[in-house]
């Protein structure tokens, strides 16, 4: 007897199934074609902040040296070992500090987790830094980048928030006594308030204090705060930066780039056959941005193009990155454990009490006074850096790094300019005092406006109208106070590792602290 | 309101003239106010949230014991309220060991008081000599129980160099 014939149109289905599943999961053809190359870029959601092609140019490696994916992939372990951690992690004062120690010693791989949590961090922070250095140097900001620029300064402050927010979660020593600088640094505006006298009528630097801590003394409530900061508010803010960020980066039409790019510059990266030509009507071009992007985008009668398929020209470096980072940070973890103190005791500070490097530079500025170095000198930075595309608005070559000889000098001075500023400043604290050493009663006033971290700021805006004014340019300016600022965070926070110990005395060596 | 165009047609609605405004702009704008007006009491509400009407601070009063038990010459410090207690020949006083500049604990030394976090120094009675700190260490209010015990109220401040005279 045969089959009816919609048992065996079943049995048929059956056996395709597989095929059919697959069909219905990714709908276009292999890679083959340009155009299912294209479909796998827009055609999956999460690949699709991506452009179809990518200029041979943006894949240089000495043009971007791959920052700004280092910083993504870092971030993306962070979520994950984050969530991970989130398992165990109690946020109660009580509980907090043993829920890390089960974590390290009796969760399965807990330790290896928290340590690359920990060290994610690290990686973040150092490319953050970097890919700005690099966008900065490569004049990157400009032509319709500016305010992407400001989205990085964002993603740069949020970067740093994070951290902080998150080494406060174990509540060691650590965590206890950043908590009670952090938020009397908060709370510093009554610095300026109680010069003046009005702190009793006017006191914001009291009320920002009660809002983090949701108390007026560190406890549960402050602990709370910290971690509903660090686990949704930041992430989802950086998360929705971050896009933002990655978006604009292909509406300006991809990474930034020279307009006379040289054949010599793409040596060594890969080539499609199709973009040396030059198309001379619209359909013989069968692939295309999809997307419109400022700028000429018109590829008819204008050629060579030089423009790659991203599926899997970009892909490919992509992934290889994030496997590198994530490599380098898995060997880094399993020899090195992510440091955790005793736990809090709100009764003796640790002597010194250090936050972790990347603060120290912060620190030591908070060391001069509490206002200017934690609120003052960083808010200035953060907004001066901000800035820059808005106040250098000369119009000039993008896509290389520091090109002409005059930008490479007065980068090299502001090095050096800054370096000697910097170690002399230092070298005269350390060994002078400051005002108040000398003037015992001295108004706090004086000390908040004029102290060395003020002074620093000062010569450096002085150095870059010099040198706006001596090479007639906005973006010499630019990149002689960026430079200064670099220099100055990078001395600062080695000095601040190195060369200070129990009660922030000067000492060269960490042998010679005091015993005690 | 109606009004008559050109070729004589009767309009239910008025162009905006100089004195009058349309009905149109006239709803465009109240929504826009009324919506403007809505968000912002909302969000004045919502910003009080995060600070509560009473905060959930322990007492800051607390007894430090009867003057006799206190010679002239005493000098203690009770590390977990963070203060100093000195009786000398004027009286009784007490200081705190927070430092003004960043909220860490100092330590005493031979010379005074000195913070371990940002190097602030501070002379016997609490003046600032050197570092961040903006004000010397608060002295705090010390008073008497009818019982006679001594009680120091550190969330009171007082000038420095007010003495409680037993």
């Amino acid at each position: 007897m045969p089959l009816p014939k919609s048992l065996k149109e079943f049995f048929e289905n059956l056996k395709e199934l597989p095929q059919t599943f697959q069909k219905s999961f990714i709908r276009h053809d292999k890679p083959t074609s340009d155009r299912a190359r294209s479909q796998i870029i827009f055609g999956n959601s999460f690949l699709h902040i991506f452009s179809t092609r990518i200029h041979r140019y943006s894949l240089k490696p000495k043009f971007t040296f791959g920052l700004g994916v280092i910083a993504a992939s870092s971030f993306i372990i962070l979520i994950v070992t984050g969530v991970l951690l989130m398992i165990y992690y109690k946020p109660s004062v009580e509980l907090a500090y043993d829920s890390i120690k089960d974590i390290q010693f009796i969760v399965p791989g807990g330790r290896f987790i928290r340590n690359v949590h920990r060290w994610a961090t690290n990686v973040m922070i150092i490319s953050v830094f970097l890919h700005m250095a690099r966008v900065f140097y490569t004049a990157a900001y400009k032509r319709t980048r500016q305010f992407n620029w400001v989205l990085g300064i964002g993603l740069l402050a949020l970067t740093l928030m994070m951290s902080f927010t998150g080494y406060l979660l174990p509540w060691d020593q650590l965590a206890y006594w950043a908590v009670t600088i952090a938020t009397n640094i908060a709370a510093s505006f009554n610095e300026l308030t109680d010069a003046l006298n009005i702190t009793e009528y006017f006191d914001p630097g009291s009320l920002m204090k009660i809002l983090l801590l949701g108390s007026k003394e560190i406890g549960e409530d402050a602990l709370i705060r910290f971690y509903w900061l660090h686990c949704i508010i930041l992430p989802i803010v950086l998360v929705m930066v971050l896009a933002v960020h990655i978006w604009r980066v292909r509406k300006d039409g991809g990474l930034a780039r020279p307009d006379n790019i040289k054949e010599k510059e793409l040596e060594g990266i890969p080539k499609d056959p199709l973009s040396d030509k030059t198309f001379n009507y619209a359909p013989e071009k069968t692939y295309g941005l999809m997307c419109i992007v400022k700028g000429e985008s018109n590829a008819v009668e204008r050629g060579p193009e030089q423009t790659v398929s991203s599926w899997p020209h970009m892909m490919i470096r992509i992934a290889a990155l994030f496997m590198i980072t994530f490599t380098f940070i898995c060997v880094y973890a399993y020899f090195v454990d992510a440091p955790l103190k005793e736990m809090a005791n709100p009764v003796v500070p640790e002597n010194p009490a250090k936050a972790p490097w990347y603060f120290l530079g912060l620190q030591e500025l908070v060391s001069y006074s509490a206002f200017m170095g934690g609120v003052g000198i960083p808010t200035l930075a953060l907004l001066g850096l901000a800035l820059i595309p808005y106040l250098d608005k000369e119009k000039q070559e993008i896509g290389r790094w520091l090109r002409n000889k005059e930008s490479r000098r007065v980068a090299w001075i502001s090095f050096g300019f800054s370096a000697a500023t910097v170690i002399g400043m230092l070298i005269f604290t350390v060994s002078f005092g400051w005002l108040r050493n000398w003037v015992p009663n001295i108004p706090q006033l004086v000390i908040t406006f004029i102290n060395p971290g003020t002074v620093l700021v000062t010569f450096f805006v002085f150095w870059s109208f010099y040198c706006m004014a001596k090479y007639k340019s906005t973006r010499m300016a630019a990149i002689a106070l960026f430079t200064c600022f670099l220099v100055a965070f990078v001395i600062l926070t080695y000095f601040a590792t190195y060369h200070r110990g129990p009660n922030w005395d000067f000492y060269w060596l960490k042998s010679q602290w005091p015993v005690h | 309101m109606s009004s008559t165009d050109q070729k004589g047609h009767k309009r239910d609605y008025q162009i905006d003239s100089e004195n009058k405004i349309s009905r149109r702009k006239f709803l465009k704008l109240s929504t826009i106010g009324a919506s403007i007006t809505a968000w912002t009491l909302t969000m004045i509400g919502l910003l009080k949230f995060p600070k509560p009407a009473l905060l959930p601070d322990v007492s800051n009063i607390f007894k430090i014991g009867k003057p006799e038990d206190m010679p002239v010459g005493t000098k203690k410090i009770i590390e977990d309220k963070k203060v100093r207690i000195v009786r000398d020949g004027d009286g009784i006083y007490a200081v705190s060991l927070i430092c003004t500049h960043l909220g860490c604990i100092v330590s005493k030394t031979s010379k005074g008081y000195q913070c371990p976090c940002h190097g602030s120094k501070f002379n016997e009675r609490g003046d600032v000599v050197a570092g961040p700190a903006p004000r010397g260490l608060s002295w705090l209010e010390v008073s008497q129980l009818p019982s006679g015990k001594l009680v120091v109220n550190a969330g009171k401040k007082v000038p420095a160099g007010t003495k409680y005279v037993v």
